[in-house]
């Protein structure tokens, strides 16, 4: 059992209503139409996951992330303004509206950025660890993944090279059992057996509810302590749940309604969190109402801002294709 | 000056850049104590030892992925491809992820990066349809790629210590049939610069663009075609991404007439972009059609006799100049 401070678990409820609310408020931009454009996936339901293990990295240590990544990019600490004027395609955003939300990095906090062909982040983090372990530092890298990304052979590679190199890296697994529209049942044959993949590698695993903030962040702690102390690379298999469609406005006919609720009614981290933080006395009712106040605050400024931002001036179209 | 094959001068450009610049590493298949599958790094394992020449497992993905990672954490990444052809696997981390990086993330990182590959075709030695291919253009269309094609051992070292020392994804590919090919090379550091093209023989009467083993070819047509008081201008590309236009469509309006010739596939191939651009540019100035030498539409057969019949042979290009002077 790790030492959670009371501020580390205030920042962690802060850090999960501000991914809720960035998304809720991209997908209300999206039906406005002023976000008008493909591509944007919610990562509603996997706070937890993202929060866990943001939180429990230094801003000097790398992730890299996936289509579904705003929440891994916020949670490491990168700026909710440039972050939403990216996805509005804007010139204040990180990539200067040439990424978008699908491929949106944050170097300033250590994001190698968003790879939106899934797996494809996976191998640059294991080379980003392999760089660091090169220059002698103790920084790691934890790329982030789902389940869909198992059936993709350059994540086995990556498996393997960071097993044979012992490499300092947390392989993270958000485990939300939805390959795009398929059940990760019948498309992964390990799906479920990650800790059999897992040994199969050579990998040190720890399995965790992804629902659980705490239990993610302890696991997240203790990888990334190993990895630091070059005792090689993890993986994280955090059993998660995805509450939206795969992008916004995704019709979802592979799931009902009913079971959607369901879902969001028994297994919402946030909700899981409020109770552990008045169970444990970390937070009072009052204090939780202000950091919710601040997130939304936030993110309400983020999206002004990025409205209010100009796009990129069209004669720029050829920068940043070469160095 | 010393003579070296363009074997031993890539050799030396990376040991060179090995000794001179700690960020430097070299990874791929069996390059370490084993030397490459074609020797090119034979020595470098001794010098330098298990961490700066490290071999990989076979997985072409991940080597370019992770080189491409740790480009983006402050490492200058030399990979082996062990075959060109081989680099069909790696072609997602390159095309979609190290060619675009710097471009998609709004210029926040740079990837230099150098992916070093054997390409084209061997001849008596050759071996078939997934050894010999010329996969230039496989690249050439990916913005924020470059993409090098020496034909001499003094351009190789050059070029490939440009390439190495450029802070963008650069494809330095390697002609196999070059490789025991002997050149002068000078011992003090030089570097030839990216996207610039050589002119290896001066003449009037016409132009061959070309690179790599064509380059050699090319030059031994102009021994054949100046007894019949054709003086030839064969222009070396030497990077085929940025292409050196200027110096092509400078030669053609000198002299009147072109010839395209491309070890790779006619279709979508490069020898018909570059006679595109010689249209576009210098309509005013040709005297006839640009001629088109390229390979057939044919996977390279294993068979020598069949392998001739389909990429370009110094009589093709014989002939398209011919052509070009109104000759049947």
């Amino acid at each position: 059992m790790v030492d959670l401070s009371g501020d580390l678990l205030l920042r962690m409820y802060y850090t999960m209503w501000l991914i809720r609310d960035f998304e809720n408020k991209a997908a209300e931009l999206f039906m406005k139409g002023i976000l008008a454009k493909g591509g944007v996936h919610s990562s509603v339901g996997q706070e937890a996951v993202a929060t866990g293990v943001g939180l429990a990295l230094r801003q000097d240590d790398w992730i890299s992330s996936t289509h579904r990544g705003h929440g891994h990019q916020l949670a490491k600490g990168a700026d909710p303004r440039r972050l939403m004027a990216e996805l509005l395609a804007k010139d204040a955003g990180y990539c200067r509206g040439r990424g978008g939300s699908m491929h949106v990095a944050a170097f300033e906090v250590g994001s190698l950025g968003a790879y939106a062909v899934v797996g494809e982040g996976v191998p640059i983090a294991v080379g980003a660890a392999l760089a660091e372990a090169m220059k002698g530092s103790d920084r790691v890298s934890a790329p982030f993944l789902g389940d869909g990304a198992l059936g993709q052979g350059v994540v086995h590679e990556s498996f393997n090279l960071a097993s044979v190199w012992q490499l300092p890296v947390v392989f993270v697994v958000e485990r939300n059992g939805i390959a795009v529209s398929t059940s990760c049942d019948r498309m992964v044959a390990p799906s479920t057996r990650l800790a059999d993949l897992a040994r199969a590698y050579g990998l040190r695993y720890r399995g965790v509810d992804g629902q659980d903030v705490v239990a993610v962040h302890e696991a997240a702690r203790e990888a990334i302590a190993a990895a630091r102390a070059g005792q090689g690379p993890s993986l994280l298999d955090c059993k998660t749940y995805r509450f939206e469609g795969h992008y916004y406005g995704e019709p979802q006919v592979y799931r009902s309604r009913e079971e959607t609720e369901a879902v969001r009614r028994m297994h919402d981290p946030i909700a899981h969190f409020e109770t552990y933080l008045s169970e444990h006395g970390a937070a009072r009712q009052e204090e939780m109402r202000e950091i919710r106040q601040r997130a939304s605050e936030t993110v309400e400024d983020a999206a002004r801002f990025a409205q209010a931002s100009p796009e990129p001036e069209p004669a720029t179209y050829g920068e940043y294709v070469y160095a | 000056m010393p003579n070296l094959t363009y074997k031993e001068a890539i050799k030396d450009a990376l040991a060179e850049e090995l000794r001179r610049d700690s960020a430097v590493f070299i990874m791929g298949e069996d390059i370490g104590l084993h030397g490459g599958a074609f020797g090119l790094t034979k020595g470098l394992f001794a010098e330098f030892g298990p961490d700066r020449i490290k071999d990989t497992p076979i997985s072409e993905s991940i080597i370019a992925g992770a080189a491409l990672g740790s480009a983006l954490a402050g490492m200058r990444p030399v990979v082996e491809m062990m075959f060109g052809d081989f680099s069909a696997l790696a072609y997602d981390q390159i095309v979609n992820a190290a060619a675009k990086a710097r471009f998609q993330f709004g210029g926040q990182c740079k990837t230099p990066l150098v992916i070093r590959m054997p390409v084209g075709a061997l001849s008596w030695k050759s071996a078939g349809v997934v050894h010999c291919q010329s996969v230039d253009n496989w690249y050439v269309q990916i913005p924020g790629l470059k993409v090098v094609l020496p034909a001499t051992p003094y351009d190789a070292k050059g070029l490939l210590k440009s390439a190495i020392r450029d802070d963008n994804p650069v494809i330095f590919l390697e002609h196999k049939a070059l490789y025991e090919v002997a050149g002068d090379v000078p011992d003090e550091d030089y570097v030839v610069p990216l996207g610039v093209a050589d002119i290896k023989r001066s003449g009037d009467t016409c132009t061959v663009v070309a690179c790599g083993k064509m380059v050699h070819f090319a030059l031994e047509a102009a021994v054949t075609l100046a007894d019949e008081g054709i003086d030839l201008e064969v222009i070396d590309l030497r990077t085929l991404k940025p292409l050196d236009e200027e110096t092509v469509f400078n030669s053609v309006r000198k002299t009147h007439r072109a010839v395209v010739v491309h070890e790779g596939h006619r279709s979508g191939g490069l020898a018909a972009d570059w006679g595109m651009r010689i249209y576009t540019e210098c309509l005013d100035w040709l005297d006839g059609p640009v001629g088109w030498v390229a390979a057939k539409d044919v996977p390279i057969p294993y068979n020598d006799g069949l392998e001739k019949r389909v990429l370009p042979q110094v009589a093709d290009i014989v002939a398209a100049v011919r052509k070009t002077h109104g000759e049947a």
